[in-house]
């Protein structure tokens, strides 16, 4: 019998494989229903940890420096992340300022929080304290963190401002561009890889 | 062609956080403490659940205005639909078309493909799985583009703010239209996938 973790599972057909070594840029697929297995690593863990840090600078210029300004007749005005979050925030609809500030804040910098702290102890051949429940918590934050959205959110806007005021964008749209990019690449479903190249023990 | 076993009939079950391969009588991985099922728990009427609800709030996400726009003194209220009509006539079709996409097409979409999903499930059907299979793997994939109108609301309502000249505000609508959202994500998460493929084999549930 071979060892559990030498076993891959198809999480959309239940198909059962036994794992391959993947090479850079290669990709597994399910010959039953065509779903990825599995990537081959494009980064390793030092990597990581620095796109990782990268991504944390990132995110503070992102939410500290603006991403619309726009003038009109003399007046201007400028919008970071935060305040736009906060402008949903109105009487009966605050509960979409809610989702709106997780999707493009809260699960991001959460995100970010828990790679380093997972990845710092990783890089040190450790497992972190919490690890279990740090992995758990990047599991299903994945799918609210929606930064891409809110990059199209941002150009749509500035389109949209742009028949009616004069629009710049501003130095926090740049560094949630890169951001996007940055959270795509260190926090996708390869992480899991981190369950077996630490070998956590099986009870 | 030569297909690979199921886990179940192994007795092997995946854990979802670590994708460790589990014994299917546990019921917590022994590697990472979660919960593992041998299929997401009462997938078929959770999934119903969300989306017959996430269509019921998609009425007034539709009728209901999300944006108020007051330009010197002359307030005015934005639908999602008379937002796009908007663009369209003023030319940029482009914009228009984007919007009509995230907020139209995209939960449209979700809403039929996820009810053909359940419906041939439920019916055990055998027909096109593979394709089935990629189809639910798309509305996971395209599901919170419609987060869009969302988040454009909230950016414009923030900047558009000149008291005496102009200003923009959100209004109910984007409420119902967000909820929409996430009930249809909620409603792709609770649905299993590996269900479709449950009519090749007949003792799982
Ligand atoms: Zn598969
Ligand atoms: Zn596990």
């Amino acid at each position: 019998m071979a060892v559990h973790s030498d076993l891959i599972i198809c999480e959309h057909c239940d198909s059962l494989y036994q794992r391959l070594p993947l090479k850079r840029g290669d990709v597994a697929r399910c010959v039953r229903c065509g779903a990825v297995l599995e990537r081959g690593q494009r980064f390793n863990l030092e990597q990581l940890l620095a796109l990782t840090i990268a991504a944390g600078i990132l995110f503070i210029f992102a939410n500290v420096f603006p991403v619309i300004h726009i003038s009109m007749q003399g007046l201007s005005n400028e919008a970071t992340l935060w305040q736009s979050v906060d402008a949903l925030a109105q009487g009966r609809i605050t509960l979409i300022a809610l989702v709106a500030g997780l999707a493009i804040i809260f699960a991001p910098m959460l995100q970010i929080a828990l790679l380093s702290w997972v990845l710092a102890y990783a890089y040190a051949g450790r497992i972190a304290p919490g690890f279990k429940l740090c992995m758990r918590s990047l599991e299903q934050l994945r799918p609210w963190s929606m930064l891409e959205v809110c990059l199209l959110g941002i150009l749509v806007s500035i389109i949209k401002l742009a028949g009616m005021v004069k629009v710049v964008p501003g130095v926090g749209l740049w560094a949630i561009a890169m951001l996007t990019v940055l959270i795509i690449l260190i926090a996708g479903k390869g992480i899991q890889r981190l369950w077996d190249e630490l070998g956590v023990p099986v009870e | 062609m030569n297909l690979p076993p199921y886990a179940s009939e192994l007795q092997l079950c995946l854990c979802h956080t670590c994708g460790y391969a589990c014994p299917v009588d546990a019921h917590r991985c022994p590697r990472c403490d979660s919960m593992i099922h041998r299929r997401k728990p009462d997938s078929i009427s959770r999934t119903w659940a969300f989306l017959v609800a996430s269509l019921i709030f998609y009425i007034p996400a539709n009728l209901l205005p999300v944006m108020f726009t007051d330009i010197l003194g002359h307030g005015s209220e934005n639908t999602i639909m008379s937002g796009v009509l908007e663009f369209w006539e003023a030319g940029s079709w482009d914009i228009a078309l984007v919007i009509f996409i995230a907020s139209v097409v995209v939960p449209c979409m979700k809403f039929s493909l996820l009810a053909l999903l359940l419906i041939t499930c439920q019916r055990r059907s055998r027909w096109a799985m593979r394709e089935r299979s990629r189809l639910f793997r798309f509305v996971e994939l395209v599901g919170y583009w419609s987060m869009l109108d969302v988040l454009v609301v909230a950016l414009v309502a923030a900047l558009v703010q000149f008291r005496a000249l102009s200003t923009i505000e959100p209004r109910l609508g984007i409420l119902f239209f967000g909820l929409v959202v996430v009930l249809t994500m909620f409603a792709a998460m609770s649905f299993d996938p590996r269900l479709i493929w449950d009519a090749e084999v007949d003792d799982v549930r």
